[in-house]
């Protein structure tokens, strides 16, 4: 049975149009990411997937449960992780995990295995204020208490925002042990980089959902040729491929510039020049693969 | 564990690791007992008064000791003429003047007049009868002084019941337990609820079988032990601090005190429903029931002379009912047969609010 379901969505907050026809689909032990930039929706849907607002129109399906007919039993079954720390600051990690636990009638000794890789990280500091732990640490219980009654899906809302690249590493090695165990996730995240750890990804933006599939196929179906350009100054570098009447868009990838170009653009050897006459110096120019990042610039470029 | 034992344990841990929130609660009652028992009062205590006295005798002292003797009045000074008795009215040094004419004992009918500042009317009235019934009950020239005296007719005998010494605390304690009752737990509830929304833990609530009369349920509980640690402090300050005795069944008093506190944590669900910050529950619970509550409970002014539309009105104020029990088992000391009324309207009002509060939870955001 499919984790999530999700048909033709449509939700809006007075003229807002916060998700425009939404579809997807998670299956059981899936990893699904939904990759988009702060204010594409993803929140949004989380909220509707974990019934706790009701879609305009469409429908969705939670562990083969109607989230607008059925919202008592998904609640009891699914595992939430919203976007903002949600857990009780003044209580310390272990007064949380068991009020967590209670709250679902279950104990913290008898779901102990599905948490026992994470919870040991966080053993050390049980007896610490959940206010008082770091970014990552904070995730690490979260995703325990979202854990403790054994949902059958997960549903993380941005659990990386915030943390540091090794706990975000940390944190995608446990979906990984976690969706083995058959538990659908569906996780979302503004970093394009995570998107990859995924086995399937939705590109969102402007409560629209783009490409859908592995993020191996969403790259591929990326028609144009993508280089990287360097030069000693990559500030002004920017400016000036921008401005050259070949170039289709150009953005900012870390420590250098991805450039695509246009159907009819003229020869890389003309931009090279073009850059030299600018003044450019160590100016380097190499065909890469594209990215997931590069699908997102695409779209937004659309 | 039970998920509502769990969770009202968690609202125990909230309470007690927010010392500076525990700490004002348990203290606002005693601050506003102090100040209501000391500042707002409206007796009548030491109050200035001047004596001119043109007959200067034995008699005349003794009468001018006899009101000093007394807790009302203290004399301000002795003077020898109405312009002094004028000046000392307008500097306002003095809230009344005694005057004995020359020859005050030897005269058949001696006369006493008495002057009183008015500008504050329910005071002079009371000043007047004080005095009055001082001059008059002092046996002095053979109970001539009395009004009536020699003159035949009826003798009206006043008899003040249950608080012969019109002490204003009587009337305040009641009010004033009302008072603070209703604030502090409805701020209580309505916060503690509200925060839950502001910090986002209320999200994960709703997504978990937790039912929101459990939520609403395990939220009252712990506070409704802390209002309880309120109400000792309160009776036990109004005893030892201000001499309100307890006439009736002190099992009683604190049994309505409780309800009273439920009907008042609930008010403070139903806030929290209404509210989205702790900012606005504060100033609900606060500003919005301070004003009911201190004018339409019969705490400070008579509910019986306002226009049916406030004495309407003021039937929904839950302090007015609990305020009329308390002074009836406090101050009169009846017994539960009395105030039955009482009681079977506040638990209404619970039964009311519960289910309105229950009703109203947003089961989503």
């Amino acid at each position: 049975m499919d984790s999530v379901v999700v048909n033709h969505i449509v939700k809006t907050y007075g003229d807002v149009r916060a998700l425009t026809d939404i579809s997807l689909t998670v299956e059981a032990g899936e990893l699904f990411g939904l990759i988009g930039p702060d204010g594409a929706g993803k929140t949004t849907l989380f909220r509707i997937l974990t019934t706790l607002l009701l879609p305009d129109s469409g429908s969705a399906l939670v562990c083969g449960l109607d989230v607008a007919k059925d919202w008592r039993e998904i609640r009891t079954r699914v595992g939430y992780m919203p976007g903002r720390f949600s857990l009780y600051q003044d209580l310390s990690v272990e007064e949380n995990l068991s009020f967590f636990a209670t709250v679902f009638n279950t104990t913290v000794k008898e779901n102990y295995d599905l948490i026992r890789d994470i919870y040991v990280q966080i053993e050390p500091f049980k007896n610490r204020r959940a206010g008082k732990l770091s970014g990552g640490m904070k995730q690490k219980l979260a995703l325990c208490c979202a854990l403790i009654h054994r949902p059958d899906v997960l549903l993380l809302d941005e659990p990386t925002t915030g943390v540091d690249p090794v706990s975000r590493v940390e944190f995608w090695d446990m979906l990984d042990r976690l969706k083995k165990q058959g538990i659908g996730i569906l996780v979302s995240t503004p970093y394009m980089d995570e998107a990859s750890r995924c086995d399937r990804i939705a590109l969102m933006r402007d409560g629209r959902c783009f490409t859908t599939g592995s993020p191996g196929h969403v790259c591929q179906s990326f028609q144009k040729l993508v280089y990287s350009v360097r030069s000693a100054n990559m500030y002004k570098l920017l400016a000036d491929v921008r401005s050259w009447p070949g170039t289709y868009a150009c953005y900012t990838f870390g420590d250098s510039h991805h450039l695509t170009l246009k159907d009819d653009a003229p020869n890389l050897e003309n931009l090279e020049t073009c850059l030299k006459e600018k003044g450019h110096t160590d100016v380097l120019l190499n065909p890469v693969k594209p990215g997931v990042e590069d699908c997102f610039m695409e779209l937004g470029a659309n | 564990m039970n998920p509502f034992v769990s969770f009202t344990r968690k609202e125990f841990y909230h309470i007690f690791r927010d010392v500076r929130t525990m700490a004002i609660l348990l203290i606002i009652p005693v601050i506003l007992i102090i100040l209501f028992g000391y500042a707002i009062s409206t007796e009548i205590k030491s109050s200035p008064l001047a004596v001119l006295d043109y007959s200067r005798d034995e008699v005349t002292n003794r009468l001018t000791e006899q009101l000093q003797a007394g807790e009302y009045f203290t004399v301000y000074r002795t003077v020898d003429s109405y312009e002094e008795v004028e000046t000392l009215f307008r500097q306002g040094k003095i809230r009344l003047a005694v005057v004995f004419p020359a020859q005050f004992s030897s005269t058949g009918q001696p006369a006493v007049q008495i002057l009183a500042d008015a500008t504050d009317p329910n005071e002079a009235t009371a000043l007047l009868q004080y005095a009055t019934a001082i001059i008059s009950t002092s046996g002095v020239a053979g109970g001539n002084l009395s009004a009536e005296a020699g003159r035949p007719g009826v003798v009206p005998t006043a008899n003040l019941l249950y608080n012969p010494q019109m002490k204003g605390a009587y009337n305040f304690v009641p009010g004033v337990m009302g008072l603070i009752l209703i604030l502090i737990c409805s701020m209580m509830t309505s916060v503690g609820i509200v925060k839950e929304k502001e910090s986002g833990t209320m999200e994960i609530l709703l997504v978990s079988p937790l039912k929101p009369v459990y939520i609403i349920l395990a939220k009252a509980t712990p506070y409704l032990l802390l209002s309880m640690i309120n109400i000792a402090t309160i009776l036990l300050l109004s005893r030892f601090l201000l001499d309100v005795p307890v006439a009736g069944s002190m099992i009683l008093l604190v049994s309505i005190s409780i309800l009273y506190a439920l009907v008042s944590l609930c008010l403070g669900l139903l806030i929290s429903t209404v509210a989205d910050t702790q900012q606005a529950a504060m100033l609900i619970s606060g500003m919005a029931l301070m004003l009911p509550v201190m004018l339409l409970s019969g705490m400070i002014f008579p509910v019986e002379n306002m226009p049916w539309i406030l004495r309407v009105l003021s039937a929904i104020v839950p302090a007015k009912w609990y305020i009329i029990a308390v002074k009836d088992v406090m101050i009169k000391g009846l017994g539960i047969e009395a105030i039955l009324n009482e009681i079977g309207v506040m638990l209404c009002m619970i039964l009311f609010l519960i289910a309105v509060s229950v009703k109203r939870f947003k089961t989503r955001l």
